[in-house]
């Protein structure tokens, strides 16, 4: 049994909305936080927080939320346009 | 479908009702305790009553939601909404070590704590994107269902489930002692009583509904925990800075911090070498072992089985994807408030503790000193004359309290933040019953994992297709080893009476199987399969309060091995599994035990066995993250007579310090899991390629139209 070319496409497609998540993921869990040190010298004004501790302890766990309601939508479309979205 | 959509309506239009009553039902409950409180009731009446009060509740939903339908006891009946499931994997998520330990992991280790912090919302990525949506599609019951099924037959499947059991019972065991540390110090209870009366709150919620009981007392367990986690912080906030999004004022509070930790260097009460900054990075883990936390947890997160099984629950794929979402909302919500907790009590302990006259100590510190959790001067913090006492006899003292005299037990940090405030008791009732919550709605989701894997994999999917000869031998072969098991390793006293653990536990399986005896012959195969489970249910919950009633130290280091633990065995094949077809059986079988065993060997040698480590295996030292200096001196500490002892206490000099590239043993999964990738690889490309049937299998599960793969008639 062969995979259909609908089948195919629609995987190429999540594959590269995996990779594209993967990478912000990775960038907001690893990359930004190797930066700390320099990150500290900046103050967010008003609130005071040094900017690279702020990152890790509110900064990033905002951005991977806000990536997971962003990603569902994303998938669900992609799924919806090669018909294989489950029925509303 | 528009008649199940509008059914669906109905029923999330009542379930708001419900939970939207439920929660007002509780606020109320606490005005009623706050007016008990202004009438002159003493404090230990009230933590009773709230301890009490939230124990009922969850039973009686448990009692409620009590079935006897196979796909309702193990995925709910696949129809909890997105939204809640959200807040049941909240709670499921969210245990003792979260709620009570986290805050003060993050006021002793300032920045690097926030390892933990990353690690447990981060890993949410990786189940939707990855993981948790094609399980999902896949229609399984349990994570070892999908290995058994992707990876063709019971050898995969059995593989899953003992790395199930070994991640889940370590994280279990954790839960259970965190239940017995806060019902302990609230009721004052002694602690092997205290964990006999969390045990009794968890079977009772998930005995008789399994998955479906699970879920909705999992979901008022959130929102009892969520409650009491915020409102002390919130009010402090407010006292304090005038706003109540603790969030926002506590960046303050790290300026001033920082600020009072120069003033201390500078006033001579603490020096460079024993300070640590609260900002500064990397003092407490060198940068490998802070990022292989981070690591560590996120893809412990997306392997660890009570977490996946949460979304086999959910109606569709699209709901298991935006349940993830909400997931990691309701997480977020006390995960970003951690950090707030840590600065606020730092701020009170920098400004209002060290640096004063020891006769003019803040009064909230002597509860928690009595019970040794505070120490100043070495000595218990109990009373202004017991603190003078001992810094007397220190010499040369300068009569303040300098940083060095001060140490606070973490477990202090979230507990006591009611009383620095100044709040009524009430709060801290309330702050009890919220870490209850906590601890049991986790030990529940981990206990329900093991015992469905149990029943439902091994029992049903493995021991019933067995003909009848072999399937008593099976059978009388497991009692055996349990038995054994049992005598062997449970030999010390129980709370009850003193008895033995392993009589008390063996007389208990004998009444079990008798009352289970006089149904079997006359039930039928779906009432077999749920008793096997109830029974199993039983006994993984007795067995983790007999070894948490041993206190095994350290909880977030256990909870840490667990992360490591599913993440080697479960990550490699799951992922391997669902996004590349090549992945044969050989493959999967192989890397399982090679990552899976990679971790577990050097999680055992490093804490079990240091000295055979560093004579055969090359271990060394780790090293000090600062100056770079090892943590022993190996040549001294192997020339002890106790070095090559085996299982030793953590007084050892060698338990847990030494390693390979020295990486702490918690992130033993960083060695397991690129294994078990490689191992993955190579193997399945030397074997044939999987069937065609298999490939077009694959493809199912990535299309989330359809029928699930795995279909059961089971009503």
């Amino acid at each position: 049994m062969q995979t259909s070319a609908n089948d195919q496409a629609h995987w190429r497609r999540t594959t590269r909305l995996m990779l594209t998540h993967l990478a912000i993921w990775f960038f907001f869990g690893y990359i930004v936080h190797m930066f700390v040190n320099q990150l500290n010298e900046i103050t967010i004004p008003v609130l005071k927080f040094p900017l690279g501790f702020y990152m890790a302890a509110q900064g990033s766990l905002i951005a991977f939320v806000v990536m997971l309601f962003v990603f569902a939508r994303q998938q669900d479309k992609i799924d919806r346009e090669h018909g294989v979205a489950e029925d509303d | 479908m528009a008649t199940q959509s509008a059914a669906n309506e109905a029923f999330y239009k009542q379930l708001g009702k419900i939970y939207g009553g439920y929660t007002g039902g509780f606020i109320a409950f606490i005005i009623f305790v706050a007016i008990l409180e202004l009438m002159g009731v003493p404090n230990v009446i009230l933590g009773y009553l709230f301890v009490f009060f939230t124990l009922a509740v969850y039973a009686y939903i448990g009692v409620l939601t009590r079935t006897m339908e196979v796909s309702e006891y193990y995925v709910a009946g696949r129809r909890v909404p997105a939204l809640y499931n959200g807040m049941a994997t909240g709670a499921d998520w969210m245990s003792a070590a979260s709620f009570v330990g986290m805050a003060g992991t993050l006021f002793l280790a300032g920045y690097d704590g926030l390892a933990w912090v990353l690690g447990w919302t981060g890993g949410y990525v990786l189940v939707s994107i990855l993981v948790g949506p094609y399980l999902r599609k896949f229609g399984a019951y349990t994570v070892p269902d999908f290995l058994g099924f992707r990876f063709g037959g019971n050898f995969a499947r059995f593989l899953g489930v003992i790395v199930l059991v070994a991640c889940s019972f370590t994280y279990v065991t954790a839960q259970v002692f965190g239940t017995g540390i806060i019902a302990s110090r609230f009721l004052g209870m002694p602690f092997e009583l205290a964990v006999f009366v969390g045990l009794a709150g968890i079977l009772l919620c998930s005995m008789l509904g399994g998955m479906r009981a699970v879920t909705w007392t999992q979901i008022a367990q959130y929102i009892v925990l969520i409650i009491a986690y915020l409102t002390p912080i919130v009010i402090l906030s407010t006292q304090r800075y005038g706003i109540p999004i603790p969030e926002l004022t506590y960046g303050q509070a790290i300026a001033e911090i920082t600020a009072r930790e120069k003033e201390m260097i500078a006033q001579g009460l603490a020096t460079t070498a024993n300070l640590k900054a609260h900002i500064v990075p990397f003092q407490t883990y060198t940068p490998l072992n802070f990022f292989g936390i981070i690591f560590c947890m996120m893809v412990g997160t997306a392997s660890l089985p009570h977490i996946l099984m949460r979304y086999f629950t959910t109606p569709s794929v699209r709901e298991a994807r935006q349940s993830v979402a909400w997931s990691l909302f309701f997480i977020f919500l006390l995960y970003f408030s951690a950090p707030a907790y840590a600065a606020f009590s730092k701020l009170e302990v920098y400004t209002n503790i060290i640096g004063r006259d020891v006769a003019s100590i803040r009064p909230w510190m002597f509860t928690w000193g009595e019970l040794g959790l505070i120490q100043i001067c070495g000595k218990n913090a109990s009373s202004v004359q017991a603190v003078i006492d001992a810094c007397k006899a220190i010499p040369n003292h300068p009569g303040v309290v300098r940083f060095s005299d001060f140490v606070i037990n973490t477990d202090v940090i979230v507990l006591s933040t009611p009383e620095i405030a100044g709040l009524p008791y009430v709060i801290s009732g309330l702050v009890a019953a919220g870490g209850l919550a906590a601890a049991l709605s986790t030990a529940d989701g981990l206990l329900l994992a093991i015992a469905n894997a149990l029943s439902h994999d091994i029992y049903y999917k493995m021991i019933t297709p067995l003909r009848s000869g072999a399937r008593y031998t099976v059978v009388g072969l497991i009692f055996a080893a349990v038995v054994g098991a049992i005598y062997y390793f449970l030999p010390g006293a129980s709370p009850v009476a003193g008895i033995a653990w392993r009589w008390l536990l063996l007389g208990g399986l004998a009444v079990v199987l008798l009352v289970v005896a006089m149904f079997w012959p006359r039930s039928t195969e779906v009432a077999k399969r749920l008793i096997v489970a109830r029974v199993l249910l039983l006994f993984v919950a007795i067995a983790a309060a007999a070894t948490a009633s041993t206190r095994p130290s350290d909880i977030l280091a256990m909870v840490g091995w667990a992360f490591s633990l599913a993440m080697a065995g479960n990550f490699p094949a799951l992922v391997m599994g669902i996004w590349w077809k090549r992945s044969t059986t050989a493959g999967a079988v192989a890397g399982i035990i090679a990552g899976f065993g990679l971790c577990i060997f050097y999680l055992v040698v490093t804490r079990y066995f240091p000295g055979f480590g560093v004579k055969y295996a090359g271990m060394t030292s780790l090293l000090n993250p600062v100056s770079g200096a090892p943590l022993v001196d190996i040549a001294k500490a192997m020339a002890l007579p106790n070095a090559m002892e085996s299982f030793p206490g953590l007084a050892h000099p060698l338990a847990n310090k030494v390693g390979w590239f020295n990486l702490n043993n918690i992130n033993c999964g960083l060695l397991g899991m690129p294994l078990g990738f490689l191992v993955i690889y190579v193997v399945s490309l030397m074997t044939k390629p999987p069937s065609a049937e298999m490939q077009a299998f694959v493809d199912e599960i990535r299309k989330p139209r359809g029928r699930t793969v795995l279909e059961e008639k089971t009503n």
